[in-house]
């Protein structure tokens, strides 16, 4: 037997035996993943990823398997064609094994809004995973794939990433190509890595990264080896510290392990600024008016017209539209739905959406401020650790503003990542999120790796591939 | 219009810009394809698909914008219509919305009132202001006939959506349907005088929609509008103007009220039916279009289309006035299309008579032309063959009516003027020894006449000239043989 392939059943016995517990995946296609790790072994092209088994987030358009969104009005959709970013990782031999579970529509911070079923956190199955790209993110941490892909719109790598203890990269607006990403909201979505290592999200992060002639919002801007300066020097960064962001709502277990986290920085030569970003508590407010808008528009589309779920026993085309978007669509993609509808609706739309875009211009002027002072900005990725499945599910707005950290980097552009950095007493991970300026993922990854080797995490979650 | 009342009218068009492929993707915009043939996961509006801008798009809209007399917005942004329905597969469509690619026109058109059997009364010029020219998507359609199943199913194809459409939207300055009509007519030939559109309303990639109300004249404020759609043609269009000013003086005179609405023009019927009103208008929820950026043009891009530019047709029919010492309504009727005006200018060139020129294409040939339906692009006759004919005749080698023979000849086979004139012998005699032949035989044969005239009767000499005509059976140069005879007698 061929060597790529003995991998790849491994990781594919490994996920389907796992996922069994976790649920982090919704398609495992053993058949696809074989018969490309065969072709790939007879293939006398290797590319960066020849043979590496991937798990694709699954609002990610692949050709050959359905593509669902986590929601019942999508269950059945196979795309027509493949998302840019699949295209340039089967380009360099990667091996995808299967699409991960998700809240519907990106939509969530728990992955409790799966329409098939939640994501349990590896690291303890009663709490979730994070969201929404909760199945990636779980995949990583259990050890199944090294590497997965998400998408964050509003935090929805880093956040799961720092719940289950893993890598998590967002990349500056325009870095990746969403082509082929099914759309939450267009101006802040981008896809992303989770990496068991930073040299992991590095390696895929170079791949998939770079202009594409189909996406009009992906740049022009070269892309560095970021593998190759995983190792520069991290001596004489400027590393932000905004103190005032370390007060009410933050977890004192979170709160003490992020301070020694920038005090470690401190100790392998980064230095540490006191920083003050005065507009960042309006950007949850800015956040859900700008997401939701754009989502209301983005999910247009799903009027059981050409695909996907069409509702039964319908007579006119009114009817049609309601039954098909009221039983194909879960609760809270209806909710932030009429939030957008309700943002851009006449006689709203200054009141909510034009001054929402107002504030965002200025959170960038607060941001470019801000890295006058600084090269990055390090803040916690949560304010919590996972929270328990059920804990917040009837409280939407709880969750809305456990994603103060992360949303301000979808509002103003910029690249972040969730790095590792301690556990709480009862054993669960704690991330910190660093954030950079436009285009600085190379420095984001270096001082991830430069954290990953000094002060490494030495355990292991509860649900784990090689336990068995 | 009925005593007190005036009528107050603005117009949008739409205009299918002539692209090859859509605005937003690579598919092709061809017609009459099989359904969804058109059709790639941006225009389908598939999961994931994102829009890319095509340029040709801009650089047709943009031709299309100074040919209307608007100003090219530096950075215009894109931006979605959202509404719900079967033939838009996105649930928005991608339109310009306050920031348009143009805006601020001021145009001049020619317009005339009708009398009773239609004919224009008294052309003149007015000032019209064009508030915007956007560019935007068309949507598909839905098949309502000749497939199986109607009476259960609708169905939809897909292959105009995203097909790239201008739309010109005027401020209310239309005071007759007429006007509109005039209107209509000038921007469908600009259009296609620089090449941005075919506009052809029969084949839909014109479409208009007139925004009408009333009210007596000397106020100032607008009464409720009604929106006119379901115009097919620019006379459908000013029949249901016409009847819906009508029907909004008599509504108000019975002491009714008029309603804000949307009326569709019943072709059947001649008359506008309501299709629906104001409480179910949509609210579109206009914002930025996130999967595109602004479009930004440069000056020096704005300068390098406008020298691309041909001289438009009103700036070309001035010419021809002072050039050619046209007539206003020659030189208007000769640029009424393009191809006919720059026929009209190479024939005058070749032949060297721009009158004789401008009488006999706008005579003789407009009607051969328009007997057979077809344009003198499509025509065989070339600017060549008719200057060869306008100097036959201006040289007096054939007279008038052999002159129009020649034509529909030529027009019919496409030979050269010469050919026809050779073939039916048409060839004026001017030659001096033949015709003093033909003198001397008439002289000779009809003695008593000579005599008569001699003695002084004068009048007779017609007599002669004539016999002598025949005698060359029509042939004869007249000039020629009125010397001759002179000279014999």
């Amino acid at each position: 037997m061929s060597q790529i392939r003995a991998k790849i059943e491994k990781v594919l016995d490994n996920a389907e035996r796992l996922n069994e517990v976790l649920n982090a995946f919704l398609t495992i296609d053993r058949e696809y993943a074989l018969k490309r790790a065969d072709e790939l072994e007879n293939s006398p092209i290797h590319g960066k990823l020849h043979g590496v088994p991937i798990a694709v987030k699954d609002n990610i358009c692949t050709s050959w398997t359905r593509t669902t969104c986590a929601s019942r009005i999508l269950a059945n959709y196979r795309p027509q064609y493949n998302a840019t970013v699949v295209e340039k990782l089967l380009a360099e031999g990667a091996v995808i094994i299967g699409k991960t579970n998700m809240d519907e529509f990106a939509m969530g911070s728990s992955n409790e809004n799966s329409a098939f079923g939640i994501v349990r956190n590896p690291w303890d199955l009663e709490r979730v995973p994070g969201g929404s790209s909760g199945g990636s993110a779980a995949a990583v941490a259990a050890g199944i794939v090294d590497v997965a892909l998400g998408s964050d719109t509003g935090g929805s790598i880093r956040q799961p990433a720092s719940f289950c203890g893993v890598f998590g990269i967002k990349p500056t607006y325009g870095r990746v190509s969403r082509y082929g990403l099914v759309a939450f909201g267009s101006s802040l979505d981008q896809i992303g890595v989770f990496g068991r290592t930073t040299r992991n999200v590095a390696e895929v992060l170079e791949v998939i990264s770079g202009r594409d002639e189909r996406d009009a919002t992906s740049a022009d801007v070269p892309v560095p080896e970021y593998t190759k300066q995983l190792d520069d020097e991290i001596k004489g960064v400027k590393i932000g510290f905004p103190r005032s962001l370390f007060g009410e709502g933050l977890d004192a277990e979170v709160k003490s392990t992020i301070e020694q986290a920038i005090e470690n920085f401190a100790s392998i030569g980064a230095e540490i600024v006191e920083i003050d970003l005065p507009l960042l508590k309006y950007g949850i407010a800015v956040y859900y008016i700008i997401a939701t808008a754009e989502a209301s528009s983005n999910l247009a589309r799903y009027d059981g017209v050409r695909y996907g779920f069409r509702a039964e026993d319908v007579h006119e085309l009114r009817q049609m539209y309601y039954k098909t978007r009221e039983e194909g669509f879960g609760a809270e993609v209806k909710r932030r739905i009429m939030l957008g509808t309700y943002v851009l609706s006449s006689g709203y739309y200054d009141a909510y959406y034009a001054k929402a875009q107002k504030v965002r211009t200025l959170l960038r002027s607060d941001f470019q401020a801000a890295f006058q002072k600084c090269d990055v900005i390090i803040t916690p990725t949560s304010p919590t650790v996972a929270f328990r499945i059920g804990e917040k599910t009837d409280d939407p707005l709880a969750m809305y503003l456990s994603d103060v950290y992360t949303v301000t980097a979808n509002l103003v552009s910029i690249p972040g990542i969730s790095v590792p950095c301690g556990l709480s007493k009862e054993g669960l991970p704690i991330g910190m999120q660093i954030l950079g300026n436009y285009w600085s993922e190379s420095l984001l990854l270096r001082l991830s790796n430069a954290y990953e080797l000094f002060f490494p995490i030495q355990a292991k979650p509860k649900v784990w591939v090689e336990k068995e | 219009m009925k005593n007190g009342w005036e009528a107050v009218i603005g117009m949008e068009i739409h205009a299918q810009l002539s692209t090859e492929t859509k605005i937003f993707c690579a598919c092709p915009t061809s017609f009459g394809e099989t359904p969804n043939s058109n059709t790639c996961p941006v225009c389908l509006g598939l999961p994931g698909a994102l829009p890319v801008l095509n340029w040709r798009a801009v650089e047709l809209g943009a031709r299309a914008a100074l040919a209307l007399g608007l100003k090219i917005n530096e950075v215009s942004i894109f931006a979605r219509k959202n509404y719900f329905y079967p033939d838009l597969p996105k649930g928005y469509q991608i339109s310009q919305y306050d920031k348009p690619f143009s805006s601020d026109g001021i145009l001049t058109i020619m317009t005339a009132e009708r009398d009773d059997q239609g004919r224009p009364i008294e052309w003149k010029p007015m000032t019209i202001r064009i508030v915007r020219l956007h560019l935007e998507e068309d949507a598909g359609k839905n098949v309502h006939e000749g497939l199986p199943e109607v009476d259960k199913f609708s169905y939809i194809d897909l292959n105009r959506a995203g097909t790239p459409l201008a739309e010109i939207v005027t401020a209310p300055d239309f005071r007759s349907s007429w006007q509109a009509y005039d209107y209509v007519n000038h921007v469908r030939r600009a259009l296609q005088w620089v090449g941005a559109s075919d506009a052809d309303m029969e084949k839909g990639n014109l479409r208009c929609e007139a925004n009408v109300s009333v009210r007596k004249i000397g106020e100032t404020g607008f009464r409720p509008k009604v929106e006119l759609k379901n115009l097919n043609s620019v006379r459908f269009m000013q029949k249901a103007i016409e009847y819906e000013i009508n029907r909004q003086i008599e509504a108000y005179e019975r002491g009714e009220e008029v309603v804000q609405e949307t009326r569709l023009w019943d072709e059947k019927n001649n008359c506008t039916r309501v299709m629906r009103s104001k409480e179910e208008a949509h609210d579109y929820r206009y914002f930025p279009e996130p999967d595109l950026p602004p479009l930004i043009v440069s000056k020096e891009w704005i300068e390098k289309i406008k020298a691309e530019m041909p001289e438009l047709p009103d700036a070309m029919r001035d010419r021809f006035i002072k050039d050619y010492g046209l007539s206003f309504a020659d030189a208007n009727q000769l640029v009424s299309e393009k191809s006919l005006a720059e026929f009209y200018e190479q024939t005058a060139k070749l032949s060297g008579s721009p009158r004789t020129s401008a009488n006999f294409i706008l005579s003789e040939l407009l009607r051969e032309l328009n007997n057979a339906g077809i344009t003198v692009a499509e025509s065989k006759i070339t600017a060549e063959k008719m200057a060869e004919l306008i100097k036959l005749r201006d040289e007096d080698k054939i007279n008038n009516i052999q002159a129009k023979e020649v034509l529909a000849e030529m027009f019919r086979t496409g030979k050269s003027a010469h050919e026809v004139v050779k073939e039916k012998g048409f060839e004026q005699i001017s030659d001096v020894a033949t015709i003093e032949k033909l003198v001397e035989e008439v002289i000779e044969k009809n003695a008593k006449q000579v005599e008569d005239y001699r003695k002084g009767n004068q009048k007779i000499f017609g007599f002669f000239v004539g016999q002598v005509m025949k005698a060359s059976q029509g042939k004869a140069n007249p000039k020629v043989v009125n010397e001759v005879l002179k000279a014999k007698l």
